[in-house]
């Protein structure tokens, strides 16, 4: 039974940080249709900015608490504003360009940003220092979850109800749905859709960056090239859940998080990475909207 | 109050709209006739800045907008009633009102618009924390006209309000349209197929071929001209 709950801890905890980015791919595609490849890249950069930041901060002796939230907050901005450029740069001037153009150029990009990274770090593993905080009571209560997990389960779980809140109940979520349903419609309305696809790019890269500290801390190594791998089971997660459905890519994340878990605990470790696609192909063979997808409606 | 001048409108390389003059004046409701394919709804697309004009000028209240964006024509004061109703399908009747009133932020005033177009369709009342992609046509062509009046518009564009409706619809649909004139002042700009229906209730008229003007007068003259009969009225 520990061993089923280590399990399933195990896959929530990547689950969640599938989620973080899984949603970064289903806001934008749900509004400009655009799967953006570059998005990987956001969160391994703000994995590295925090990286740099908490570095600096240790040099002049800080410890703790504030170099996680300095830290994660400086990889938010940072990430936050990459993301904005990356849409005014390489997307924006394409929106009316034919549907493979931006998606050429965000492969574009995508490897850009890799190499950026590459030249100015490096291309080897550095370390991570863990800025998550332990927590004693714990182990007390529980043996079969870590800090880290709960930190990295509990962050997640709480950013889910504000992004609910928000995309529910303010104006800006009104108009990021509105626009998402109906582009034109939007506009005609009065929503000013150049700066809804903006805070899009602001906001899913914000989350991955978030996803990209605590991954960071969880593992405690870094290189250039996490963001590949990252992006494309976030992706995958995404498109699981139904891409352009908020929900289903969280659910997608923790369905897939919870199956590579059970899969390496339970099957073998080798294939880690092969059960995922394979739990792809078969949703979406069964459900090719995927699990929250709603049916494409014909725009006019 | 709006003057077309000259538009000349392009879908990529085919010219839709060529030349093309139309003035409105506060207070009417004026109807745009014509054939599918006229360019009826081009015309009201480049009025409200989906589909900018390429040449010719646009002025609303003698102030050029071919160049506007469509949010910023919003703000000045023109709403459309876009043809298929285009109803947000996954926003409830109340949050498509509101996306209706997304650029105002006088909250008291906006509740009593709500209830004042519940109301006017006791109906969306009843449906409002329904999605609005289950109401049935003629509630999604209310719901429409709603959320343009929320905006509270000088000028409202309609687009075929009364396609794919009933005849109890229609009637309805052409009495609020009155209504909205006589009661709040809106000027209207129609576009109809039913041209019997639209040069009824409108004050003057203009009927469209090929991106043209090619007839345009009072409501009454239109009624009665042989043309117009035989194209467009069935006589
Ligand atoms: N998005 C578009 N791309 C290319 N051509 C278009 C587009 N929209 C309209 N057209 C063309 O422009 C012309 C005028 O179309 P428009 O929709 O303005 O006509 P309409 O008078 O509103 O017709 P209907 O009564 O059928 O609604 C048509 O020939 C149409 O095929
Ligand atoms: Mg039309």
């Amino acid at each position: 039974m520990d061993y089923f709950l280590e399990l399933l801890i195990g896959g929530l905890t990547r689950g969640s940080i599938y989620a973080l980015i899984a949603l970064g791919y289903t806001m934008v595609y749900g509004i400009i249709e655009l799967i953006n490849f570059a998005h990987g890249e956001i969160y391994m950069i703000g994995a590295f900015t925090a990286l740099i930041v908490a570095g600096v901060l240790a040099m002049s002796g800080m410890s703790g608490l504030s170099v996680l939230i300095l830290a994660s907050v400086v990889a938010v901005i940072y990430s936050a504003a990459y993301g904005f450029t990356v849409e005014k740069v390489a997307y924006k001037p394409l929106r009316h360009a034919s549907r493979l153009s931006p998606l050429i150029s965000a492969i574009g990009m995508s490897i850009f940003l890799q190499n950026y990274v590459l030249v100015a770090q490096t291309s080897d593993f550095l370390p991570f220092p863990n800025l998550l905080p332990d927590l004693p009571f714990l182990a007390n209560y529980v043996g079969f979850i870590g800090s880290t997990e709960f930190i990295i389960i509990g962050t997640t779980a709480v950013i889910m109800v504000l992004l609910t809140l928000l995309i529910k109940f303010t104006r800006m979520g009104k108009a990021m749905r509105a626009t998402a349903q109906d582009r034109n419609m939007a506009m005609l309305v009065g929503v000013n859709v150049n700066r809804v696809i903006s805070n899009t790019f602001i906001i899913g890269s914000a989350l991955a960056a978030i996803g990209g500290v605590l991954i960071a801390s969880h593992v405690g190594r870094i290189n250039f090239y996490i963001g590949f791998l990252a992006g494309i089971k976030a992706f995958t997660a995404a498109v699981l859940g139904g891409i352009g459905s908020i929900p289903g890519a969280v659910l997608g994340a923790l369905v897939l998080g919870c199956t590579e878990s059970f899969a390496t605990g339970y099957v073998s470790s080798d294939y880690e990475d092969v059960f995922a696609f394979v739990l792809l192909i078969v949703i979406l063979i069964i459900k090719p909207s995927g699990l929250l997808g709603h049916k494409p409606t014909q725009k006019v | 109050m709006l003057r077309l001048h000259n538009v000349q409108t392009f879908h990529g390389n085919v010219q839709v709209l060529k030349d093309l003059s139309i003035e409105v004046s506060e207070g009417e409701i004026i109807t745009l006739i014509g054939a599918n394919g006229a360019g009826k709804t081009t015309t009201l697309m480049s009025i409200s800045g989906i589909v900018p004009p390429r040449a010719g000028e646009i002025l609303f209240d003698g102030k050029p907008i071919q160049n506007v964006s469509p949010d910023d024509i919003v703000a000045s004061g023109i709403s459309l009633v876009p043809e298929g109703r285009r109803i947000f399908p996954r926003l409830t009747v109340m949050e498509n009102l509101d996306m209706g009133a997304f650029l105002r932020r006088d909250n008291a005033e906006i509740k009593k618009d709500v209830n004042h177009i519940f109301e006017l369709f006791p109906i969306l009342a009843e449906r409002r924390h329904q999605q609005g992609g289950t109401l049935s046509g003629g509630e999604q062509q209310m719901l429409a006209i709603s959320r343009a009046l929320m905006a509270r518009p000088r000028l409202l564009l309609l687009d075929e309000p009364s396609l794919g409706l009933g005849p109890i619809f229609v009637k309805l649909i052409f009495d609020i349209i009155r209504k909205i004139n006589t009661e709040s002042r809106t000027t209207i700009f129609l576009v109809e197929q039913n041209a019997h229906m639209a040069l009824k209730v409108a004050h003057r008229g203009y009927v469209m071929e090929n991106g043209r003007i090619t007839l345009e007068g009072s409501a009454d003259t239109l009624l009665h001209n042989e043309d117009v009969k035989k194209a467009y009225l069935g006589i």
